[in-house]
């Protein structure tokens, strides 16, 4: 089964509550997915700086891994420690020395996704503890995607929980199954795309971020996406600035959207919706099937 | 909402949906609480599924899945937009969704009627066996796919393959098709026929609404109902 929420705001006064909305639409899932949950959420950032989500094991050490990059780094990174996860933002030009860092001296860490905004959260376990662990209630933001997990073509690892992310600033949440992902795995690490999992939704993700390599916009990355990714799906997917919704052919996998003046929201089922303020006044809509839908904040 | 006064009212913000169905299941009919309504359903699945007396059960929002599936002689009028299965393996009564309905709509239903304002989604209808399926907006892909018996009749478009693998449903799309499903034909609409949707618009309370001459009829071209290797790839 597997659920996924997602919500993208058009009235900024609602930013300090994206984390309590998400939370609750996310809680409502749980009897989709009870294995794992997991969310992004695009909060602050500075044009000039890099925030790395990284995850590690129960206790880790995170302020005495900031302390051995900060040379590297520049200067201390900041850092915001939740549960298993740590952010540490960092200025853009010592990205890839911190990354080389990281990977040289901290192989025990991971990254799970890097951008100026996005921030990503993941574990095993309830939506709720998920969402407690890391204060997701408080967290504030513009846009944010989750997802919660019923394991089916991988493991129930923290690794396979979702969102998965393959690009900066992108994020993709999947209920679904896709039956040509090793193909594409193998086509996209040739294109130079990494992957860290077997998972198959992780390569729905690396192929957008490959198709927005090339030029295109998330918008075409998705259309390119229905002639390319065989397989049941229903994706979210969130950029630095947008959101994009898509549904294969056959839309075998259920989805919902409200829109009203303040946001534009997903769920899996209505009910994920139902605590969303304005909610009974919200134009509610089935996605087509085979149909690009896209929200940006930029236009 | 029309001015009703319902003999039960359900506010499931405060009152489990399971005590709602257990209600609804031990109602006869025979008493005077035959209005019901139900407040707050915020999506929530398999409402009033299983009713098998004559009471008028009004919903006041959107539902999940299921609601009032397998429905018996219930009159259920949904002021919203319904989950996927709405009305599924519906016997008897009459089922009124006022918004959009998701997929499955009526699914291998055997009796009764679907009235829908909206659009419903894909698999509208799919396995119908006897009930009657109004929808005055669009239906999605494969809809009546495999139908038995019945009608679907819709007032807007229809998408990809309607009426794949029909057996004897009768199939009315007043807008375009998009395309036809494998071993369904479009037929000629003839007076018979129009006196069979006026019929069942009369019982929808829609009569007058729209030209029944409008419509076009498509049915199985009966191709396929046995094995022939000929149609091998059709299967």
């Amino acid at each position: 089964m597997c659920g996924i929420v997602g919500i993208f705001l058009k009235d900024p006064k609602l930013e300090p509550d994206l984390g309590a909305m998400l939370s609750s639409m996310l809680c409502v899932m749980t009897d989709r997915g009870p294995d794992s949950a997991g969310f992004a959420i695009y909060g602050s950032g500075e044009k000039d700086h890099v925030k790395l989500s990284l995850r590690a094991v129960e206790g880790y050490d995170f302020e005495a891994l900031a302390n051995s990059i900060s040379l590297t780094s520049g200067g201390a990174p900041k850092l915001v420690v939740r549960s298993t996860h740590a952010v540490i933002e960092v200025p853009k030009a010592h990205e890839s020395a911190v990354r080389a860092a990281l990977a040289e001296r901290h192989p025990e860490v991971a990254i799970v996704g890097t951008g100026s905004r996005m921030e990503i959260f993941k574990e095993v376990g309830l939506p709720r503890q998920v969402a407690e662990r890391f204060d997701l209630p408080r967290m504030s933001g513009t846009h944010g995607i989750g997802h919660t997990r019923m394991a089916t073509e991988s493991a129930v690892t923290t690794a396979g929980a979702h969102p998965f992310s393959t690009g900066a600033d992108q994020c993709l949440v999947h209920n679904g199954s896709l039956s040509n992902h090793n193909d594409l795995r193998r086509n996209l690490r040739r294109e130079g795309i990494s992957f860290a999992t077997e998972n198959d939704s992780e390569v729905a993700a690396g192929y957008l971020t490959w198709r927005m390599q090339q030029g295109k916009s998330l918008g075409e990355a998705l259309e390119a996406g229905l002639g390319d990714l065989d397989g049941f799906f229903t994706f979210v997917v969130g950029t630095e600035s947008g959101f994009g919704v898509l549904r294969d052919p056959i839309a075998c996998k259920p989805a919902v959207m409200a829109e009203t003046d303040q946001y534009v929201a997903f769920g899996s089922e209505y009910r994920a919706l139902v605590d969303l303020p304005g909610i009974s006044k919200a134009r509610v809509f089935e996605p087509e099937p085979a149909t690009v839908y896209f929200w940006d904040r930029a236009a | 909402m029309n001015a009703f006064n319902p003999d039960v009212t359900f506010d499931l913000a405060e009152t489990p949906l399971r005590e709602l169905n257990a209600a609804l299941h031990k109602a006869t009919g025979e008493s005077n609480t035959r209005h019901w309504r139900v407040l707050n359903p915020n999506g929530r699945h398999a409402l009033a599924a299983g009713v098998k007396a004559p009471l008028t059960i009004e919903v006041d929002g959107h539902v999940g899945y299921y609601c009032a599936g397998m429905n018996q002689q219930a009159n259920v009028i949904i002021h919203g937009n319904a989950g996927v299965g709405v009305a599924e393996n519906m016997m008897s009564g009459f089922v009124h969704v006022r918004g959009d309905a998701s997929q499955s709509a009526g699914a291998t239903a055997h009796g009764g009627m679907l009235r829908i304002d909206g659009n419903a989604s894909a698999r509208c209808g799919i396995s119908m066996k006897g009930i009657d399926i109004i929808v005055q907006g669009s239906v999605g892909h494969m809809s009546a796919f495999m139908g038995q018996a019945g009608s679907l009749i819709v007032f807007g478009d229809a998408g990809d393959a309607l009426g794949d693998s029909l057996y004897e449903a009768k199939l009315f799309v007043r807008g375009s098709v998009k395309s036809l499903g494998a071993d369904c034909i479009e037929k000629e609409l003839r007076e018979e026929h129009k006196l069979h949707l006026h019929e069942k618009l009369t019982a929808a309370g829609l009569a007058g609404t729209v030209d029944v001459s409008e419509f076009k009829r498509y049915g199985s071209a009966r191709q396929l109902y046995n094995f022939h290797i000929d149609n091998a790839g059709a299967y």
